[in-house]
């Protein structure tokens, strides 16, 4: 077979990424059609910079689902090395290859032959697995501690805000390289700080669920006691993990196992940001507290929980909502950088950071390996910014 | 004023002294302890003989009285063996009588900042150089950021919806979401490499440590400071927009004053106040694209330090790298305070 041409390259690739469009164009068909009854999600589409960010945001959230679940997009096995592909250009034809196989290396062999296409849109499913959810995981923590902290200030108000600028003064790379090496790891360190860390959704949902319905007994205590059993086993399963320093479920019971390093990643991304989401809250609950509705809440005789919990929090949504958009984007640059010192996650892993750690070592010479995920992940963050501004101009509007 | 600064400056010894014990905290655990006992020593040593090489470098004291100790509010540490002395404050091999004539403490207060099991050198020495050399870098990437930033910033915000604004601030997004990773990878690969030929600049500044020129310093500045710019610039815009639409901007325009002239003489003054603030907190954030420019560009300044030591677990040169972080950090938050109140009337009155 014949190397392809750029023109080819660029229309066999579009073509991999079918199901993506596919699904875009029905998603923004439903969406648009609908928009006037979703609400701020469907203001988004009265804004272009919205939309165009949306649409980014989408495409790889698409790619790396259907990439990571249903194995689709992805030509080739990402950790598959095929001899004689080292650093062949894109459009190379595959030495050897069977009937099965597809052709061609569409953007070309890395350092170790494996095809670079497919492992950026395998890298995809990584970041759109850790990045929201680690994210959400930071609100949590800065809301449970935030918002208590603006409203009461005083002593508890000094207390937090030193903590969270002593986390801040640290140098972010500083402090992922004292987290992430197997030493720290080994000692254990990372799982203690993910029991504590992930205990906050918990306590979040219980102060929630509670401050609402502690008048009505009946309904609270069976809710509560579903909710928190179901997150706890979640909790649990999440935090034990077998052979580390805190296995505390019987392996029976542990509903999934993460696998090695993404844990200790994830924790450190949490543990960096759930400072910045804290101050933020903070601000906003000292902000919002001496509103009207809160005062007349205060008369009605609603307990502070309540007070913060469904008359601040509800208020202050449009910010966060902003910001965790905003803050998405910064984690996925974080998990870049976490990959590019080649900490945490397996060297072999093709999650975006690495592979640009591992194609640069090359760069003057092939530029191929580096270029795909970079630009991936520059179109992803770039996306989510542009989601960011999108929401806070609609946002504003009303 | 004054009590505002002394008590800022307490925060930030408290911070310092909690941020560096956690530093040393997690160095000094076993682990880490024993894989520098391998690479110092020997990577065969059993698991005794790890524990004599830890017990005869002070390794093996409390926790506290090694933090004591570094801090230098403890004795050091000595070892007597049939040939000698060795300890914390003494070179080398001493005799028991050198040995009691040798300084007690010495520690960070007496200016002993310990020393580099990586670089075998003092790490006072190796800090003093490689800031120098981040210093330059600094310089540089303020000099092109700060004006580039703030005159994007004005640009954008002087007729707010316009053309030039949607396009300046689109660029400005563009860059707060492009991390010094991806530019620079970016960058090295038009720029410097052979595949596409342009090699205008060089893909490392490693020779631009002693003598820097365009060739090979532009590119790592150019990294760092696209990264910060776009957030300033946004700031900038946003307080730019807000004094254009004020009272005494639209009083002057009434009154007939050349546009360039509202722009020069009222708003600019005004617009330039918050900008300031995250100027100095951008900081921070300067520091962490330094590590990685660094990296990236090999060249070896105060970051690639930091990842040296951090990577080689040298506990003393970690020490001395954060304890300067988190200065340069709390300084410029204390600066920015500061300037804040002396740039703004408003405050400064109430």
């Amino acid at each position: 077979m014949d190397p392809l041409g750029w023109g080819e390259i660029i229309a066999r690739v579009l073509w991999q990424f079918l199901p993506v469009w596919v699904s875009l164009v029905a998603l923004f068909a439903i969406s648009i059609a609908f928009k006037r009854r979703l609400g701020l999600y469907g203001k988004l589409f009265d804004s272009t910079i919205g939309m165009i960010g949306f649409a980014l945001v989408m495409f790889w959230v698409f790619t790396g689902i259907y990439a990571g679940l249903f194995d689709m997009i992805a030509t080739h096995d990402p950790l598959g090395q095929v001899s004689g592909m080292k650093n062949k250009g894109p459009g190379t034809p595959l030495q050897g290859a069977g009937e099965a196989d597809y052709g061609w290396y569409l953007l070309g062999g890395d350092n170790l032959a494996r095809d670079v296409f497919s492992r950026m849109v395998t890298g995809s499913w990584v970041v759109v697995q850790i990045a929201p959810l680690a994210t959400l995981f930071a609100f949590m923590v800065g809301i449970t501690l935030g918002l208590p902290a603006g409203f009461y200030g005083g002593r508890l108000d000094t207390f937090l805000s030193f903590l969270a600028n002593l986390i801040l003064a640290f140098p972010v790379i500083l402090l992922f390289y004292l987290l992430v090496t197997p030493e720290i790891v080994a000692t254990g360190v990372p799982n203690y700080m993910a029991t504590v860390l992930f205990v906050f959704p918990l306590i979040f949902m219980a102060v929630l669920l509670n401050s609402r319905f502690h008048t009505k007994p009946g309904f609270r205590t069976p809710l509560l006691i579903a909710v928190l059993g179901v997150m706890g086993w979640l909790y649990l399963s999440l935090i034990s993990e077998a052979g580390s320093k805190v296995a505390v479920l019987p392996r029976a019971l542990d509903l999934f196992d993460i696998p090695g390093g993404i844990l200790v990643v994830f924790v450190s991304v949490v543990f960096v940001n759930s400072p910045t989401v804290f101050r933020i809250v903070r601000g906003l609950a000292m902000d919002i507290k001496t509103r009207d509705y809160v005062a007349a809440a205060q008369t009605r005789g609603e307990g502070p929980w309540y007070i913060m919990l469904w008359e601040i929090l509800p208020n202050a949504r449009g910010p966060l909502i902003v910001d965790f958009c905003l803050r998405i984007g910064y984690t996925t640059i974080l998990l870049g950088t976490l990959g590019f010192f080649g900490l945490g996650l397996p060297p072999e892993s093709p999650d975006w950071g690495s592979t640009i750690n591992e194609g640069r070592k090359l760069l003057s010479i092939y530029l191929h390996p580096a270029l795909p995920p970079a630009l991936a992940l520059l179109s992803l963050v770039l996306g989510l910014n542009l989601l960011a501004d999108g929401l806070r101009e609609e946002s504003l509007k009303d | 004023m004054g009590l505002f600064i002394l008590r800022r400056v307490w925060v930030m010894v408290l911070t310092a002294l909690c941020l560096t014990f956690v530093v040393f905290f997690l160095t000094n655990l076993y682990p880490n302890l024993e894989k520098l006992a391998k690479t110092q020593g020997n990577m065969r040593m059993t698991d005794e003989e790890v524990a004599r090489w830890l017990d005869n470098r002070g390794y093996g004291a409390p926790i506290l009285s090694k933090y004591g100790q570094w801090l230098g509010v403890w004795p050091g540490w000595t070892h007597e063996t049939e040939r000698g002395v060795t300890g914390r404050c003494i070179d080398g091999l001493a005799t028991p009588e050198q040995a009691a004539g040798a300084p007690r403490f010495c520690g960070v207060i007496q200016g002993d900042w310990g020393y580099s099991t990586v670089f075998r050198d003092e790490v006072s020495g190796i800090v003093g150089t490689r800031l120098g050399l981040t210093g330059k870098l600094m310089l540089w990437v303020l000099v092109l950021m700060v004006p580039a930033a703030l005159a994007v910033g004005v640009l954008a915000g002087m007729r707010e919806g316009s053309a030039t604004d949607r396009t300046l601030s689109t660029f400005s997004i563009a860059t707060t979401a492009t991390p010094e990773y991806v530019s620079g990878v970016i960058f090295i690969a038009i720029f410097a490499s052979s595949a596409v030929g342009l090699k205008w600049f060089k893909g490392t500044a490693t020779s631009a440590m002693e003598d820097a020129n365009f060739e090979n310093f532009f590119l790592p500045v150019l990294t760092i400071a696209l990264y910060g710019m776009g957030y300033i610039a946004r700031m900038t815009r946003a307080s730019m927009t807000e004094v254009m639409t004020a009272q005494y901007v639209r009083t002057a325009r009434l009154k007939g004053v050349s546009f360039p002239n509202i722009v020069m003489k009222h708003a600019l003054r005004n617009a330039l106040i918050a900008p300031f603030t995250v100027i100095m907190l951008q900081f921070p954030w300067l520091l962490n694209g330094v590590v990685i420019v660094e990296t990236l560009f090999n060249y070896k300044g105060f970051g690639w330090t930091l990842v040296q030591a951090a990577g080689n677990n040298d506990i003393e040169l970690l020490l001395a790298v954060s304890v300067v972080s988190v200065i340069v950090v709390l300084v410029t938050q204390l600066i920015s305070d500061i300037g804040y109140v002396y740039l703004n009337p408003r405050i400064r009155i109430s």
